[in-house]
């Protein structure tokens, strides 16, 4: 298990009781979204689709690289590491936060 | 520079297309819409922005080397950037730093700055920013302010809501009964439903709103009590408000780009929303607007993966 902070992006927040970030504990990205939807109902299902993939134009990235780059959710975290979850509608799949 | 005013004069007049209705979808019923990505700016954001822009110069608000300062999630950010190019004006945009790297790279050709803003913090972050920077440095910047520039609705009202009018009565011989358009700065559902109500005081106006999250370029939610509000948006217009997922806007995208269209995705929502309303048989001769080319959504993936047994049906 490593520890790690998952960034919200503002318009989930309402789900964090308006917090910016949460802190879990997980082995993958996977995981670390399991821990804040256990910690935060509902803070996942506009980011996971009933498949519990990532939706289309959802990015998630973990430090500065996309989970896409990484293998997917199963990709392994670092001690420390820091997942952002991003809209793809402003957007570009390809940026980093 | 010389070749402003042909650039200014090319903004508008965009054609308005008819579009077929999938199978036995709104027997009777006809969609029309007007191809906004044909402006020189590749959006329907080089109206407003024009008359801003040359309004602000006029009452010389630009003298002295102000910059011209505004929020922007891309299409109007390129708007300013080319017209100011154009013009001789310098431009600061406020971006969120999640736009994609199509709008990012044409507003750098055309030598804005850019400041960008966390994508974590979502649009109405960029938005206060621009107003903060505003505040912060008044002699620098002239904050254009789409959202609460009046000129914004006004190029609108008598550009794009007078042009369908005209070009409705020629090509249909009739008046729209009903518009569908989203909220981004409010200036185009204002200005256009204004016009077109003036003409037929029975007009349906819906109003598209997007799921909070993911969002669709360029849409406002307007459902969280935080969300801004644009001052400019005239809300006592909307008859309906129907929700939109990106994914269903974006199926509609591609669906048209299937028919010949390559329009984004707010285009896309547009039109699934104006088919949903011509289905449940609410009238009989609806218009809406293609906001965009679809060519700057490259990046973000939404040409990618299309489902192509999907249909325009509702």
């Amino acid at each position: 298990m490593s520890r790690a902070l998952v960034r919200i992006p503002a318009p989930l927040r309402g789900f964090t009781g308006g917090a910016g970030e949460v802190q879990v504990e997980a082995r993958t990205a996977r995981e670390a979204l399991e821990e804040l939807e256990r910690l935060h109902q509902g803070a996942t299902t506009r980011v996971l689709d009933e498949r519990g993939e990532l939706r289309a134009f959802v990015n998630l990235f973990v430090d500065q690289q996309s989970v896409k780059v990484l293998g997917g959710l199963d990709a392994e975290l670092r001690e420390g590491a820091v997942l952002s979850i991003i809209p793809a509608v402003a957007g570009g799949a390809a940026e980093g936060p | 520079m010389k070749g402003a005013g042909s650039l200014l004069a090319s903004i508008g007049r965009t054609p308005l297309l008819e579009l077929a209705l999938p199978g036995d979808v709104g027997r009777g019923a006809r969609l029309f819409a007007k191809l906004e990505g044909l402006n020189p700016g590749g959006s329907i954001k080089d109206r407003p922005v024009a008359r801003m822009l040359t309004r602000a110069l006029a009452a010389g608000r630009l003298r002295g080397g102000r910059r011209v300062l505004d929020s922007s999630s891309g299409n109007a950010g390129i708007a300013y950037a080319m017209l100011g190019a154009a013009l001789g004006v310098p431009v600061t945009l406020v971006v969120p730093a999640n736009a994609s790297r199509e709008r990012l790279d044409r507003i750098a050709a055309h030598g804005a700055e850019l400041v960008l803003t966390d994508p974590l913090e979502g649009y109405d972050f960029a938005l206060r920013e621009a107003q903060r920077l505003a505040r912060a440095e008044p002699r620098r910047y002239w904050h254009c302010d789409q959202y609460g520039n009046e000129d914004n609705w006004r190029a609108h009202f008598e550009g794009t809501g007078g042009e369908i009018l005209a070009q409705l009565a020629e090509r249909a011989g009739c008046l729209p009964d009903a518009f569908v358009a989203g909220v981004g700065t409010g200036g185009t559902l204002t200005g256009v439903a204004r016009r077109l109500r003036a003409a037929n005081p029975a007009l349906r106006v819906v109003a598209v709103i997007p799921e909070p999250f993911p969002g669709i370029e360029g849409l406002k939610p307007l459902g969280a009590p935080e969300d801004v509000v644009p001052a400019i948006l005239d809300q006592g217009l909307i008859d309906e408000r129907v929700p939109m997922t990106l994914e269903r806007a974006a199926e509609a995208a591609r669906l048209l780009a299937r028919a010949g269209l390559f329009v984004g995705p707010s285009s896309g929502a547009y039109v699934r929303a104006a088919l949903d309303l011509a289905a449940r048989g609410g009238a009989r001769t609806i218009v809406t607007v293609l906001n965009d080319t679809g060519e700057r959504y490259v990046s973000t993936g939404l040409w990618s993966g299309a489902d192509l047994r999907a249909t325009l049906a509702p």
